[in-house]
């Protein structure tokens, strides 16, 4: 369903991509594992196009596009499939709960009121937020915000949902209920890519798992092989040190 | 010690000194204020989008403006100008340069403003699938605006006072009117007093309504103001070494 071909990225004289393939089938929950500056914040930013890439190919649902030349009108279709949650939330500071939700709905997808709020309770309500609908960003914990972003994400109905360390701004005791959603979400079929330092989440729930290091992937496999028995031994090196925290 | 000939010049002064107050200087006020942030926000706003040329154009503007004194730009307007065939009536040439001089003061506000506003917040309306436009309407304008509405009370409060300067080019506002009073009575002292109090019930009411402005545009945030405000307390700094 998406797919990644050799993208390159540069922050001046720095590389942060060298090169990278990936591949993601519908269903699928892929977790990038890897030390910190190996560059999967920035392959998926890239994805996404928050950052533009200097070269590569993506492919989605069979279209294919040059990321270095990609238009703004193919930026904002693709984006219509996708969503994004973000590792410090990100919530409109000047909505609401429910209001962060019903923004993208009305505004870019050009819904009813009333359609919009219907969508976000559900949602709201999926990820056990119905009851803090009418409260400001600044009125919730780190965990009830970023399960509000996780809302905001399912509310537009997307084709795969990006995660960029959903659970690495959050105090140890609310990190819990975030990967419970995230569990959930896998269990029902929802397709997702996890940048993410969740070793348990990464082992137990995601079904394939791509370990980056200095901006290549270094081994991609199932989760069960990649933690059981992985190829490469800087792999196994990784995987072991932080696998028992 | 207060004879009763002053007192009855104070009474009868009120009056005269109050209604240029309501007829002049608080329009002066309102109009050039109105302006000045129709100019502040468009110059904020070429700014911080990086419109390439226009951006320079702003930053010129700013530069000039807020490194040359208020004074100035009103004489070189009111009396210089006719010297190129521009002729400008008093109150019009009032408005033009406190409009400019404030909109250039405002504009640094306002971008300070912006410029608090979390990228992430663009990043995320991005991601639901938002415009630009909807973005900066939406989301980062009302915030920014929000950050902003302190430090552009503050402004408004100088403005009230700084429209003083305008007897310089023969605007018959509060303070002219009272030099006027004082030339036939030779009563500075208590004179110049009264029109300062005048001024000061003017702020006064101003700080009120700063205050019930601020509780109306909500609560939802605290912690982003106290950087933005320090513009407001240079700005307040500055009138106090202008005069």
């Amino acid at each position: 369903m998406l797919e990644i071909k050799n993208i390159h990225k540069k922050f001046g004289a720095s590389e942060v991509l060298k090169g990278v393939d990936i591949s993601v089938n519908r269903g699928d929950v892929v977790a990038i594992l890897g030390p910190s500056g190996s560059g999967k914040t920035t392959l998926l930013r890239c994805i996404n196009f928050l950052e533009k890439a200097d070269r590569g190919t993506l492919i989605f649902d069979g279209e294919e596009f040059a990321l270095e030349r990609i238009t703004k009108k193919d930026v904002a279709r693709l984006r219509r499939k996708t969503a994004f949650v973000f590792q410090n939330y990100n919530l409109f500071r000047n909505r609401t709960a429910l209001g962060n939700v019903t923004e993208g709905l009305i505004t870019a997808r050009k819904m009813s009121e009333q359609e919009a709020e219907r969508i976000a309770r559900r949602a709201l309500d999926k990820v056990g937020m119905s009851e803090r609908c009418d409260y400001y960003p600044n009125q919730l914990s780190g965990g009830q915000q970023q399960r509000v972003a996780i809302a905001r994400a399912l509310a537009t109905d997307p084709e795969i949902i990006y995660f960029d360390e959903p659970t690495s701004a959050l105090d140890p005791e609310l990190i819990g209920e975030v990967l419970a959603v995230m569990r959930q979400l896998a269990e029902e079929g929802m397709t997702m890519l996890v940048v993410t330092h969740e070793m348990n989440f990464a082992r137990n729930v995601s079904s394939q798992v791509i370990f980056m290091e200095n901006g290549v992937v270094v081994e991609q496999g199932s989760a069960k092989q990649m933690f059981e028995e992985p190829r490469m031994a800087r792999t196994r090196e990784f995987l072991g040190t932080t696998a028992n925290r | 010690m207060i004879s009763e000939r002053l007192w009855d010049i104070l009474a009868d002064s009120f009056l005269k000194i109050l209604i240029p107050g309501i007829t002049v200087t608080i329009p002066l006020t309102v109009i050039s204020f109105t302006l000045a942030i129709v100019i502040a926000v468009v110059t904020a706003l070429i700014q911080f989008a990086q419109i390439k040329v226009l951006k320079q154009i702003a930053r010129f503007y700013v530069w000039v403006i807020r490194g040359t004194p208020l004074l100035v730009q009103l004489f070189i307007v009111f009396y210089g100008l006719p010297g190129i065939g521009i002729v400008l009536s008093p109150f019009p040439a009032a408005v033009i340069v406190f409009s400019l001089n404030e909109g250039a003061y405002a504009s640094e506000t306002i971008r300070a403003a912006l410029e608090s506003v979390p990228r992430g917040q663009m990043e995320a309306g991005y991601c639901v699938g938002m415009s630009y436009l909807q973005i900066m309407r939406r989301i980062v304008l009302p915030q920014a605006f929000r950050t902003a509405f302190p430090p552009l009370s503050n402004s408004l409060i100088g403005m009230v006072k700084d429209t003083s300067l305008a007897a310089n080019i023969t605007v018959a506002e509060m303070f002219m009117s009272t030099q006027r009073i004082v030339a036939r009575t030779y009563e500075p002292l208590a004179l110049y007093m009264e029109v300062g109090l005048i001024y000061l019930m003017f702020s006064t009411v101003l700080t009120k309504l700063q205050r019930i402005g601020e509780r109306k545009l909500g609560a939802y945030e605290q912690q982003e103001r106290t950087a933005v405000q320090m513009t407001g307390v240079r700005r307040m700094r500055r009138r106090g070494l202008g005069r």
